[in-house]
């Protein structure tokens, strides 16, 4: 058995639903946070933290069941897990595979890091965007003024 | 369509053929030629913070031509105390004009208000982000003097910390090949990142705190206000303040056609004994903003100038 499928069978598996691997460790919580799951008014979930991995160092494991994610939804996570193996489960086993689709820019995904920014001003309607301009290592710069975005800060900008 | 935000939005091209125009606008601008090129047009000053000198040379650049200005000042501040958001100024704006320039408090407000409007906006100065028409007058003032902008030696001198004004210049100047001379106290350098993007431009920076023996080889010196509120106390100030005190004595020995540069208002940078000096450029420097607003302006509106404005040759 691998170290890839140990870790998965730390928790059992899930009828139906959506299973996230290769989350960089430490990071599931931020993922829930983009999929909008409270924890208190949820379905049921299940999160492996920071097990070892070949590909990332550690990793983290997110299963949702009974709830299908969406590309559009999934896509939301290349911000913190642009690596991310996605499995949709439809009666326990595999019934599509997904991945992360890194487009050229990332909408009311986060804001801008910098106060001053037009973008954090209360009410202005327009979009949250930030442009990609480098996935590895990932390197995103606000579309309004211009300023490249440190990663670190912008995870506590996620709307 | 055709906003100026950032000086990216103009290719090396773009700035040559805007800066021969302003050359061409120039008797038109001092009142010698009337030329109404924008005749019908008007143009919304939008400032959401005070800048006289900015908004008064974009309203003569566009009067100069024959268009009309509207000030919405005093739309801004009590749409603003009323709570509205940018967004909705500006649409309700770019219905009353042909092209909107914007002065903001907030870096990005420029873009973003471009993005909003189906005008083009100027971007006439955006918190401590970008001030195209700044830096496009300046070269302007260059190119004036030594006939091109390519391959000066320029000295940057004072403030090289907070000042967008110089940011945006030194951007300019490496890509047309001009080594910079950076010349500030510790304290004042030019921010880290910035000094890595334009070496990563192929910029060739010289780094110092010492003006004067900075002088002899110049092409332009280009002086800023030290601010005292960045000093945490006088003694400081008063001691960096005066170690970049031009003097007309200092000129001496420097290139015949070596050019004094700063975008006002002066301290006292610049002793007034440099103003009757072959070298001080800033007064037409000032000038220069309404001739190479004109330039922009026709540009942004894509209105071509004719060539032989007063029938030269
Ligand atoms: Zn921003």
């Amino acid at each position: 058995m691998t170290a890839d499928e140990q870790s998965m069978r730390r928790v059992t598996a899930i009828r139906n639903g959506t299973v996230i691997d290769h989350i960089p460790g430490g990071m599931v919580l931020q993922a829930l946070q983009i999929f909008n799951v409270d924890g208190r008014h949820s379905n049921p979930i299940s999160l492996v933290m920071n097990v070892p991995s070949r590909k990332l160092g550690t990793k983290d494991i997110l299963k949702i069941e009974d709830r299908e994610l969406t590309q559009e939804e999934l896509d939301r996570l290349a911000l913190i897990a642009p690596m991310a193996s996605v499995s949709i489960i439809r009666n326990y086993s595999v019934a599509e595979k997904l991945s992360i689709q890194i487009g050229d820019e990332m909408i009311n995904v986060a804001h801008c890091i910098y106060s001053n920014c037009i973008s954090n001003a209360e009410r202005e309607p327009l979009p949250h965007r930030l442009k990609v301009l480098k996935t590895s290592p990932m390197t995103l710069q606000c579309h309004y003024c211009g300023r490249i975005q440190n990663l670190d800060r912008l995870v506590n900008n996620l709307l | 369509m055709n906003s100026l935000i950032t000086m990216n939005d103009l290719t090396n091209d773009d700035i040559h053929r805007i800066l021969l125009d302003a050359e061409k606008l120039l008797p038109v601008a001092k009142g010698n030629f009337h030329l109404p090129l924008l005749k019908g047009k008007i143009l919304g000053n939008l400032f959401f913070e005070p800048s006289t000198r900015t908004r008064m040379s974009f309203e003569t650049a566009m009067k100069r031509l024959g268009g009309d200005v509207i000030n919405l000042g005093a739309v801004a501040s009590s749409s603003v105390v009323k709570g509205e958001t940018l967004h909705d100024t500006i649409r309700m704006v770019d219905g009353y004009s042909d092209i909107i320039a914007l002065r903001h408090p907030r870096q990005g407000a420029a873009q973003y208000a471009s993005d909003c409007a189906k005008v083009p906006i100027a971007n006439a100065g955006d918190g401590a982000g970008h001030h195209p028409t700044q830096t496009m007058l300046d070269l302007f003032t260059i190119k004036q003097a030594h006939g091109k902008i390519e391959k000066l030696n320029v000295v940057l001198v004072g403030d090289l910390r907070f000042g967008r004004t110089v940011h945006s210049l030194s951007y300019a100047l490496v890509r047309f090949g001009c080594k910079l001379t950076l010349v500030s106290p510790e304290s004042l350098r030019l921010p880290e990142e910035i000094v890595n993007e334009l070496k990563e431009q192929g910029g060739e920076l010289t780094i110092t705190e010492d003006l004067k023996p900075q002088l002899k080889d110049a092409d332009v010196v280009y002086m800023t206000r030290i601010q005292k509120e960045r000093f945490p106390d006088d003694d400081e100030y008063f001691r960096v303040a005066g170690i970049y005190k031009l003097v007309a004595n200092d000129l001496a020995s420097v290139k015949k056609d070596m050019i004094v540069m700063h975008p006002l208002p002066r301290v006292d940078e610049i002793n007034p004994d440099v103003d009757s000096t072959r070298h001080a450029a800033y007064f037409e420097q000032a000038f220069n903003g309404v001739v190479t607003r004109m330039a922009l302006l026709c540009d942004m509106l894509n209105v071509p100038i004719p060539e032989n404005i007063g029938g030269g040759n």
